[in-house]
């Protein structure tokens, strides 16, 4: 279809407009995080640093509790993914091939969950992990954010079992495999990309959850990274712009990788050849 | 971290699985498989959900395990001679329909934009996602700098090009605040929507157009008569639960005003947080949570009704 000429231009007006709200914040903060405490002092800021320097992350990694809570995050993040991955995939293999009577409540769940305000859940929450002397732990936070990940990890996870061809695991039983052993050997290898894809999005959402660990989470050593680096804005006044962007930066980082990788991920057709074989 | 969880049912639920023999069979085989997921689901998700209704009618209290008594709709009654109730609810409503909607025009704009051969759609869609995947806490940081009266860049573009001549405290200041919140809530919720927007309009068939065209339809008329019908589905869908999400939204603001200045951008998740964990009253902040309820339903029952119909 033709268009016209001024019709075109305003396109790209409109796309600019878009890229100039959406790219700026995310330049300037990378830009700020490479510039020295002397270029914020200039009363005429220019939007580039004029001699880029690595000083605000090594002064951020200096700053107490800083490197501490990114362990901490780090490590709550991965045992998340791991117990998610574990506890999911039977579910999601049960959700996408058996017609049980356990698909629409488990469906009805992942759509009550993700939507009701947590302020309800996360006061009961709070009770019954003080019972269970696990507030103020690692743990507790794991163990909440495992539940609070699944719907969507299952979510994902059944559309890639549903992917898996049936042919494949008809043809293993014919054979002879158990359930279990089709499972294990036909299944999971081609769910390996998808396998991939639910870690890392169960990852980064720990990662980032901010909520379930203001509330779980007094001890200042336990500290997650979002925690940490909102108190840091809370100290008013004293706010040092370099070294808060490049805490800022860092902890973007996770969900960059993710997406340079995931890009490639799903465009990769790794089930495409299995039928054929 | 919900994002696009709850559009899950609409892609899983449509296709039962076949070989319709072995019900029983099936269901016992599926409770083994559900098994290890089941016991902390229910204890920490549907356990405490269903207690969190309930605590809205008592008088629970942080601290000690002091005694619970049942009080009926005293929390509710409370709340409705409580100002600050009526101005969260206001606050919190304008802050939800206006990033939705806000959003919506533009990421449907936009949307049909990259949806056209134009250049740059590769950048603008991987561009797209990033916001959606930062840490909001770092969103709400990112922002606090850029809106800085005294050395953020906005400040400074906006007094070179001397749009005003006196620095905004955009974030401080009564009158700005809550529009200065909005336009973060767009940034963050917008690009979800487009990617969205783009993959329902990736979905309808091309030959409308034609034969619409054939027909001597314009632009516009296609727009009208193809692309909004077609999007129906969709767009209630990803407005729904924009809303809810938006409805429910804490730490972006949280760490951006703490609902201040003066409570000017004071949530509901806002009001309710303080009043349990600032305040210690978790029956009132309960109660507030049930009434947050209460109006999700009714969002969730448009979408709800939207998908149902859909599927029939």
């Amino acid at each position: 279809m033709r268009t016209r000429p001024t019709t075109r231009v305003a396109q790209y007006v409109a796309v600019l407009a878009y890229l100039i709200f959406l790219g700026f914040p995310l330049v300037w903060l990378i830009s700020a995080s490479l510039k020295s405490p002397r270029e914020f002092a200039n009363l005429n800021p220019t939007f580039l640093p004029q001699s880029p320097t690595f000083s605000n992350f090594t002064d951020a990694l200096e700053e107490q509790g800083l490197v501490r809570s990114m362990l901490n995050s780090l490590q709550i993040s991965v045992a998340t993914t791991v117990l998610v991955l574990i506890v999911s995939l039977p579910v999601a293999y049960g959700l996408a091939r058996l017609r049980s009577r356990l698909r629409p409540i488990t469906n009805g769940w992942i759509l009550v969950s993700q939507v009701f305000p947590v302020i309800l859940i996360v006061i009961p929450l709070f009770v019954i992990l003080r019972q269970l002397h696990l507030t103020n732990t690692l743990p507790g936070v794991v163990i909440v954010y495992m539940v609070w990940s699944m719907p969507f990890a299952l979510w994902m996870l059944q559309g890639y079992v549903a992917a898996v061809p049936r042919e494949l695991e008809e043809a293993a039983s014919v054979d002879g495999a158990s359930r279990l052993r089709t499972i294990v050997s036909i299944v999971m290898p081609l769910l390996r990309p998808g396998l991939i894809a639910t870690a890392m999005f169960t990852f980064i959402s720990a990662w980032n959850e901010f909520f379930f660990a203001l509330v779980l989470l007094q001890d200042p050593e336990l500290k997650t990274l979002p925690l940490v680096l909102a108190r840091f804005v809370g100290a008013e006044g004293q706010v040092q712009f370099g070294p808060l962007a490049a805490a800022s930066v860092l902890a973007t980082v996770p969900s960059l990788v993710f997406f340079a990788f995931l890009q490639r991920r799903l465009t990769s057709g790794l089930l495409s050849g299995a039928v054929k074989g | 971290m919900t994002t696009q969880a709850v559009l899950a049912p609409e892609s899983a639920a449509g296709k039962p699985p076949g070989r319709g023999t072995g019900r029983p069979r099936q269901n016992r085989e599926a409770i083994f498989l559900f098994l290890p997921a089941l016991l902390p689901v229910l204890l920490l998700s549907v356990y405490p959900l269903v207690r969190g209704i309930a605590l809205g009618f008592t008088d629970a209290r942080a601290g000690l395990n002091v005694d619970t008594n049942f009080i009926g709709f005293g929390n509710f009654a409370k709340l409705l001679h409580n100002d600050l109730f009526w101005d969260s609810f206001r606050i919190g409503l304008i802050w939800t329909v206006s990033v939705t909607v806000l959003q919506f025009v533009a990421a449907l704009g936009l949307a049909l934009l990259l949806n056209t051969n134009i250049k740059f759609r590769g950048v603008a869609r991987t561009l797209a996602l990033i916001p959606w995947a930062m840490p909001p806490v770092v969103v709400a940081i990112m922002w606090r700098l850029l809106l800085d009266p005294t050395k953020g860049p906005v400040n400074d573009i906006l007094q070179t090009t001397h749009l005003t001549d006196q620095p905004i405290n955009f974030l401080g200041d009564f009158s700005t605040a809550l529009p200065a919140v909005i336009v973060v809530g767009i940034w963050v919720g917008m690009p979800m929507t487009t990617v969205t927007l783009l993959a329902g309009l990736q979905g309808i068939d091309r030959s409308l157009y034609e034969a619409a065209s054939v027909d001597g339809a314009g632009a516009w008329r296609q727009f009208w008569y193809i692309t909004l019908p077609q999007l129906k589905t969709v767009i209630v869908a990803i407005t729904s639960l924009d809303m809810i999400w938006n409805f429910n939204s804490f730490g972006l603001v949280y760490v951006l005003t703490a609902g201040g200045p003066g409570g000017k951008t004071m949530l509901p998740m806002l009001f309710a947080y303080n009043e349990a964990f600032r305040y210690g009253n978790f029956g009132m902040a309960a109660a507030m949570g049930d009434v947050m309820v209460v109006i999700i339903i009714v969002f969730l029952a448009f979408y709800l009704r939207n998908r149902l119909r859909s599927e029939a």
